[in-house]
């Protein structure tokens, strides 16, 4: 690397009762490609916001080219020459690209000149982006390509992107990469937040490597395996999930012709869905958020109804069941969103135990509720899954995500289900977490309980699933044993490149 | 800049102390608007809480009423608390009440003037119905197509007031009342008339029912799955669905139940102290069981305290008004001005003031 643009050292924040980040220091070179590395809560985002100006460090400093740095809010740091690409897009869905780029400038030209560099500059890095399409109807990628036209307009020196591929499909990932080694190579910083370990070993040239706030290593990344740079992150040893070789029984779900008109505006149809499910086996689900997968967890959970015939638990139609009936018959399920959908927020455990174990656990007796055995079961899953809380008194709020997931999966788990879906199992939990919760999943499936795994986490599904489908706007894919499938394929069974074949460049050129 | 700012976790035992601090509050600044009325304000806040209870001769007088005041108010605020638990918000309880008493009393004159054990339970049950039918019009509504219960339910509060002076002055006059309006006098009719069950306590009936009603809530909140759900679809909808509930059937429980238990009200009422379906016969129980609720946080228990309470403001204020002439609308404010303390010191435990500029996090 040649000369240093953004120097960081000694930079402290402390908020009531954590300390976000602790004496944080480390360089970025002038077209170097930076990861920032560390688990949830690891300090990562309260380090880009001080960065960004979003948030005031309580000590340290940071020089930008050799001169003092400390932006009191973003317009200073973008003034600067910073820009970054947040998590979670603020995009106006009614209004087109150009729209949408202009409210994000200081001083935007007139929208045709705008409209005329959004080509240019879409151009340049391979990002294909229609100027005058409304971004309600873009794919989370082109949403993207969005926020970072936005960015690149502005000729920033440093470019933060903070988790950007949650969101993408490989294909996107691979476009996306394209654009930063072009920028990087043009002399454009890129501080690149993830914890998606085999990206951050293609592309970045450095990483800092972040636990509970401070920095615990540096490493050149190609030259460093994933599982290194992953037991940096976590600070110890970890486990790889080990899969059971037990045969396949009997067909224990049977879903045929699953349509479900969805409910809000917003959702995802589920168009004619099939697929069998055996004993013993973990079946992978995999997709672009939004495409179907929510609505597919409310179908078979019981939230909402199908055709009767069209969901088949051991032979017998289901799909007008709620969900009490089907707990009852031994298929549960667990659903993305933790706190107000899989756990009420300011209830105790031991109430969220009550929650869905009422039935099968026999907690209540002619509707009156033995809320002692709930709270024995409460006690069980912390015990049994590891929960980190003082007691099962305490508020399903106050759990850590990746505690409040370990409880919402192993209260699923020791039911003894027959069937269970889980939905975005590990998102937002830590690598030691994560690795539990996928144990867990292949232990249940080792005694024989048929498991449906849906998520985004295409790693996880390679790791944990004998056979994999991907939801496409609400459509399932053929399904194919994972073992022979490659990352190029399941690109294409997501549905690809969003939007490569609308926009293309050429005619967006004129 | 002014800004609220969440605290991370309430105090719980300033949580638990906001309906004190809130009562302290509203007797400064009741004491403060007494003054500009030209009275002693320790006079008048002495009139209001202590004199009903201690001074003679209004306490022989007084401490009756505060059971009976409060008997209505106990028996509407516990049915109203359980649908605000579920987030729904019936705002028209004085309209079930009075759909309740003019159901009841009906009932009861049918039979007139025959002599027998089974009318007044029979008005009873139909005094509930009353109100449950009543409720059921914003209930259906709402599951059906998905209207706003609040407002539905309030303007049937008027449809219930004039429907009450139609039939005060009509199908329910009394034959034998000279023209005047209002019913036969049901609390002079042996059968139907809800007496008192202590000498000099003013336990009748209607408080009778308020206090099972308190310990039936407790059960049903704490110890029942179906009070389980309610408090579940209140706190979190979704999570609610994932559990089974069904959110149709919880409005209709709700509602249904609180317009029941009002609808009680309204016939203890028309049996016994009040005695007759009049006009004037709405006298804002409905309304006031609302600030009796929040009062008593939505619990069984809080909720009985809080009814005496703001019955000792209903007598203390009529007597403030006959000793001292203080204005009816003085004493409304008053009441008023504890909900306004308790729902202000209820925002600042749980969020905290922040003057001037902070950071953007």
């Amino acid at each position: 690397m040649s000369e240093t643009l953004l120097s960081i050292s000694g930079l402290t924040k402390a908020y009531p009762g954590v300390v976000a980040n602790s004496d944080v220091s480390f360089d970025i070179g002038v077209g170097e490609v930076h990861a920032l590395l560390g688990e949830n809560g690891a300090g990562k985002s309260t380090l880009v916001k001080m960065i960004y100006g979003l948030v005031k460090p309580d000590t340290g400093q940071m020089t930008l080219r050799g001169q003092p740095f400390a932006p009191p809010e973003p317009r200073a740091a973008r003034l600067d020459g910073i820009a970054m690409v947040f998590q979670h897009f603020s995009l106006f869905d009614a209004l087109n690209v150009a729209e949408n780029i202009a409210l994000g400038m200081e001083n935007p030209p007139p929208l045709r000149d705008l409209a005329q560099r959004i080509c240019e500059v879409s151009e340049t890095y391979g990002l294909p982006l229609d100027p005058d399409r409304t971004v309600g109807v873009l794919s989370a990628g082109e949403r993207q390509r969005v926020e970072i036209i936005r960015c690149l307009l502005q000729d920033p020196k440093l470019l933060i992107m903070d988790e950007p591929t949650s969101v993408l499909t490989p294909q996107e990932v691979d476009i996306l990469f394209e654009t930063l080694r072009k920028l990087s190579a043009e002399g454009t910083a890129i501080l690149y937040i993830s914890h998606k370990l085999e990206e951050i070993r293609t592309l970045c040239d450095t990483a800092t490597i972040l636990r509970l706030g401070k920095v615990v290593g540096t490493c050149t990344p190609s030259e460093t395996t994933a599982r290194d740079m992953a037991e940096m992150m976590v600070g110890s040893a970890l486990k790889t999930p080990e899969p059971s070789n037990r045969p396949l029984g009997e067909v224990a779900l049977s879903v045929t012709g699953l349509s479900v008109e969805s409910p809000s505006n917003f959702g995802t149809s589920l168009k004619n869905i099939h697929f069998d499910l055996r004993q013993g086996e973990i079946l992978g689900i995999g997709g672009v958020a939004g495409n179907g997968q929510d609505e597919l967890l409310a179908a078979l959970s019981g939230e909402t109804r199908a055709a009767n015939d069209a969901i088949k638990f051991n032979g017998a139609a289901i799909g007008q069941m709620g969900p009490t009936e089907r707990r009852n018959l031994g298929l549960l399920a667990a659903p993305e969103e933790r706190l107000g959908h899989a756990a009420a927020p300011n209830m105790s455990l031991t109430e969220n135990a009550m929650l869905t174990g009422s039935t099968r656990k026999k907690l209540e007796k002619n509707g009156f509720l033995d809320w002692g055995a709930a709270r024995s079961f409460a006690e069980h899953v912390i015990k049994q899954f590891d929960v980190r809380t003082p007691g099962p008194g305490n508020a399903a709020r106050s759990l850590s995500g990746g505690n409040l997931q370990k409880f919402v999966i192993g209260r699923e788990v020791l039911q003894d289900p027959d069937v269970l879906i889980v939905n975005q199992p590990t998102w937002g939990v830590d690598a030691a977490a994560a690795a539990a919760i996928r144990q867990a999943l292949l232990d249940l499936a080792g005694k024989g309980a048929a498991v449906l795994v849906i998520s985004q986490d295409l790693d996880e599904l390679m790791e944990i699933s004998g056979r994999f489908a991907a939801l496409n706007e609400g459509r399932l894919s053929d399904i194919r044993p994972t073992a022979d499938l490659t990352v190029e394929e399941i690109g294409l069974m997501m549905g690809g490149a969003h939007g490569m074949e609308v926009a293309h460049i050429e005619e967006l050129a004129r | 800049m002014i800004r609220l700012e969440k605290r991370p976790s309430p105090n719980r035992r300033v949580a638990a102390m906001t309906p004190v601090i809130a009562v302290i509050l509203t007797m400064i600044a009741g004491g403060a608007m007494f003054g500009l009325l030209g009275q002693n304000p320790f006079e008048a806040i002495k009139v209001i809480f202590w004199d009903p209870l201690f001074t003679e001769p209004f306490a022989s007088y007084s401490r009756p009423q505060l059971m009976v005041k409060a008997g209505p108010l106990i028996l509407i605020a516990i049915g109203l608390s359980i649908g605000f638990k579920a987030g729904i918000w019936n705002i028209g309880a004085e309209g079930q009440y009075i759909m309740g008493a003019i159901f009841g009393a009906a009932a009861g004159l049918a039979f007139y003037p025959m002599d027998s054990a089974l009318i007044f339970p029979l008005m009873v049950i139909c005094g509930a119905l009353g109100g449950w039918l009543w409720a059921m019009i914003p209930a259906f509504l709402k599951v059906r197509f998905g209207t706003n219960e609040i407002l539905v339910s309030l303007m049937l509060v008027y449809v219930a007031e004039n429907f009450l002076a139609s039939v005060s002055s009509g199908v329910l006059r009394n034959p034998e009342g000279m023209g005047f309006p209002g019913s036969r006098n049901l609390s002079k009719w042996a059968s139907s008339a809800n007496i008192e069950l202590f000498e000099g306590t003013g336990m009748h009936w209607g408080v009778v029912a308020a206090f099972i009603a308190v310990i039936g809530a407790y059960v049903l909140m704490t110890r029942h799955l179906l009070g389980f759900h309610v408090r579940l679809i209140g706190e979190a909808p979704r999570a609610a669905k994932f559990a089974g509930v069904q959110p149709a059937r919880i409005v209709i429980f709700c509602l249904g139940l609180a317009g029941a238990l009002a609808g009680m009200a309204g016939l203890f009422e028309v049996s016994g102290p009040s005695g007759q379906i009049t006009i004037d016969f709405a006298s804002g129980y409905g309304f006031t069981a609302i600030i009796v609720a929040f009062l008593g946080r939505l619990h069984p228990v809080g909720i009985l305290l809080a009814g005496l309470l703001m019955a000792l403001t209903y007598i203390g204020g009529e007597l403030a008004q006959l000793m001292l002439g203080l204005p009816a609308a003085s004493i409304q404010l008053f009441q008023g001005m504890l909900l306004f303390f308790l729902l202000g010191v209820d925002v600042f435990t749980n969020y905290r003031l922040r003057i001037g500029r902070t950071e953007v996090a």
